[in-house]
């Protein structure tokens, strides 16, 4: 999986380049530190590991804005790291403290913020995000907010029944909705290969009308400039855009599982193609970083995670009593529910919408994919130009079909 | 005061709560050209747009999560199925995501499911459900489903207020065979809160959705015999008003229960037990249920009639009861 030219010469400032670096080092040890908290026995359920996926969590929420929304996976702490989570957060959750951001009644990265940090908590059903994110990009866009939504799926979640509903839902919405396949191969015991027939899973969004990435999930800064490449797309009413993020799980489905089902060879191959190994060579090498700078990074995050690892240890349990109430929203005086309208509000008060209620929407069923010769024919649309230019009879040869690139490519028009 | 249908009352419920709040949307399949399969959302889409009427693709589980979405920003969608029985295609959706939010994470999700349900229109064993119970074990749902034109146009717009996910089940027999006249201008009728529909003293029938109408018809039968039923509307079934039927049962020592959905697993078995644990000993004999049989909704007529509950078979098993 070579890197592109394009995004191996994009330029980024040193600022960004130690940031993206940092979230993911950030990322391992928030993560290591779990590690040795789940065998002291200290973590109450599951722990999940991201290790050598940092690049992916990191590099494509670094490409969202802080009015965005994202919706994280189990394996997307570093996600919410560069959106803002504390470590402490990540932390009680897991241990089930009564200090977590859900108070202990969920665990792992299962919770978010509505209001400040614009977090979707996930549920262990997979594709179950791809259309509240969705439903999250209409509603930002109807209120004005010019916002994009992210959210990730696995190469498992990719085969669910609501990842079609959804990204089709989306497409059909032309919602400003960034969608991240982390394809690490594994569904838990089975390789993707026996899960789904198709050399690159970025070929799902033909079927969808949108446009896809591929990108090399272990390289953050390639990462980075295709999310936020996509992102800027998306915002700009491209409608919602595929990134497939190639990578690898290095370790077992959870803790539990020692994956003995993983070939030796794959599992060397991916460990020396460690993203943040990578990306220090790199900042080394272009001397965006030197061995002192490297240090004082390494102190910082030491003695943040003391901090907020004993924060979480020194936090109690729920206490029984808590167990009622919360199931339901009080009314004002638990939640004022007030849209944040950024658009003026005389554009939809009164009603004045004088639309002839005729199925007619500018450019549709001429999604990325379906141009061309094979291109359905929607009545009442205009014959689109190539159609009316094309001699009738005329067959198709060989040398006018494009080979398909394996490594990057880019869908779109 | 004009005389409305029960179709006209959603429909009225839904344009009022649109045009006074522009955080109200509604989604769903065929709501916005068409105006809805049952034309309740007509005139919605020349009023509102397309930016509140949203036509999706048959996709029920992405049409409760974008709902479900969307309300996280503060807006108020109603989510139309529709036929109810499609909501279990969106089942996941509601019982793990929409109604856990709030104890999980604290994220209030204002929104309404909404859909026609119910038997007795030969719809056949696909578009004659009575989902309500699956949802009636789910904390964190509400569960409303009324039985008059009133009823449906204030609860709806409670329903649409309301700060958590709300399920509004429209019984499809009622929406154009019966019409009531309804005050002009905004009311709203409070979820949680059943209401006695005919007093009684000798035994108490609790209904809801059309089979309150085949109670009260059982009701007027048993009155020309000198058994004086009361009948309390249930209204919403999650939460269920506990004190209005306690009330009564403890006046009328003696409860039946009559419902559409079928038996087991019905809601009449958990108010039996509410009854036993908390009014045992003013009961004078068992508390009795009439409801559909405990199979698919057949499709031909004789088999649905067979099936379901009628006043007739109200009458007998609440003769039946007064015995005691």
């Amino acid at each position: 999986m070579p890197v592109t030219e394009s995004r191996r010469k994009a330029k980024l400032s040193r600022q960004q380049y130690l940031d993206l670096y940092y979230y993911m080092r950030l990322n391992r040890e928030v993560e290591e530190t779990m590690t040795r908290l789940f065998r002291q026995n200290k973590i109450v359920g599951g722990l999940y590991s991201s290790l050598g996926q940092e690049a992916i969590s990191v590099g494509t929420a670094y490409a969202l804005e802080k009015r965005d929304w994202l919706a994280p996976m189990i394996r997307n702490i570093g996600a919410l790291l560069v959106k803002g989570v504390p470590p402490r957060d990540i932390f009680t959750q897991h241990m089930a403290k009564y200090t977590s951001p859900t108070k202990g009644r969920d665990g792992t990265s299962h919770f978010g913020d509505l209001e400040n940090l614009h977090i979707v908590s996930p549920i262990s059903m997979l594709g179950d995000l791809i259309p509240v994110m969705t439903g999250v990009a209409m509603g930002g866009r109807y209120l004005g907010q010019k916002i994009v939504t992210m959210t990730w799926i696995g190469d498992g979640g990719s085969s669910t029944g609501v990842f079609h509903e959804g990204l089709n839902l989306a497409a059909s919405q032309r919602a400003a909705f960034v969608l991240i396949l982390e394809n690490n191969q594994w569904a838990y015991s089975t390789p993707v290969r026996r899960q789904v027939p198709l050399e690159n899973l970025a070929d799902r969004a033909k079927a969808y009308g949108i446009a896809s990435y591929i990108v090399d999930g272990n390289d953050v800064v390639e990462v980075y400039t295709t999310a936020k490449e996509a992102v800027e797309r998306a915002r700009a009413g491209e409608g919602p855009i595929l990134i497939e993020a190639k990578t690898f799980r290095r370790r077992g489905h959870a803790q539990h599982d020692p994956a003995e089902y993983i070939p030796k060879e794959q599992r060397e191959f991916w460990e020396k193609r460690d993203p943040i190994a990578l990306c220090e060579a790199f900042l080394l090498k272009e001397k965006l970083l030197d061995a002192k700078g490297k240090k004082e990074m390494e102190e910082k995050l030491a003695s943040l995670l003391e901090k907020e690892r004993e924060f979480a240890e020194n936090s109690p349990m729920p206490p029984e009593e808590t167990v009622h109430g919360g199931v339901y929203c009080g009314g004002d005086d638990c939640h004022k529910i007030r849209p944040k309208w950024e658009r003026p509000i005389a554009e939809v008060m009164p009603p004045q919408s004088s639309v002839e209620p005729v199925w007619k929407v500018e450019g549709f069923g001429k999604g990325k994919s379906s141009s061309g010769k094979n291109a359905p024919i929607h009545f009442g649309d205009v014959q689109p130009e190539h159609r009316a230019q094309e001699p009738k009879g005329r067959a198709v040869k060989k040398s006018d079909r494009k080979p398909a690139t394996k490594s990057a490519k880019k869908g779109g028009r | 005061m004009a005389a409305i249908t029960f179709l006209e009352a959603i429909k009225q419920a839904m344009f009022e709560e649109m045009a006074a709040d522009p955080s109200v949307v509604l989604i769903g399949e065929d709501v916005g050209v068409y105006g809805g399969a049952f034309k309740t959302s007509e005139g919605l889409l020349e009023k509102f747009g397309w930016e509140r009427v949203i036509d999706t693709p048959i996709s029920e589980s992405a049409i409760i999560g974008a709902a479900c979405g969307m309300s996280y920003l503060g807006l108020r969608p109603i989510a139309e199925m529709q036929f109810i029985d499609f909501i279990v295609c969106a089942f996941n959706q509601i019982t793990n995501f929409v109604a856990k939010g709030h104890y999980l994470w604290n994220a209030p999700t204002p929104m309404v499911i909404r859909g026609p349900s119910g038997g007795g229109v030969h719809g056949g064993p696909f578009h004659s459900a009575n989902p309500e119970m699956y949802f009636v074990h789910t904390p964190g749902l509400k569960v409303v489903y009324p039985s008059t034109p009133y009823d449906a146009k204030g609860l709806l717009k409670a329903s649409i207020r309301d700060n958590n996910p709300v399920l509004f089940f429209e019984h499809k027999f009622l929406y154009r065979r019966i019409k009531e006249e309804i005050p002009a201008g905004d009311y709203t009728v409070p979820l949680g809160k059943a209401v006695v529909r005919r007093e009684g003293e000798h035994l108490t029938i609790l209904s809801y959705a059309a089979m309150m109408h085949t109670s009260l018809e059982a009701a007027e039968a048993l009155a020309k015999e000198g058994i004086e039923a009361e009948v309390i509307d249930l209204r919403t079934l999650l939460p269920l008003d506990e004190e209005t039927i306690l009330q009564s049962v403890k006046k009328t020592n003696k409860c039946l229960v009559v419902h559409e959905d079928t038996k087991t697993g019905g809601i009449a078995g958990e108010i039996t037990a509410l009854l036993c644990e908390k009014a045992f000993q003013e009961l004078d004999g068992p508390v009795l249920r009439v409801t559909s049989l405990d199979t698919p909704v057949p499709y031909a007529p004789t088999l649905e009639e067979a099936f379901l509950p009628n006043a007739q078979k109200v009458f007998a098993t609440a003769k039946e009861l007064a015995r005691y």
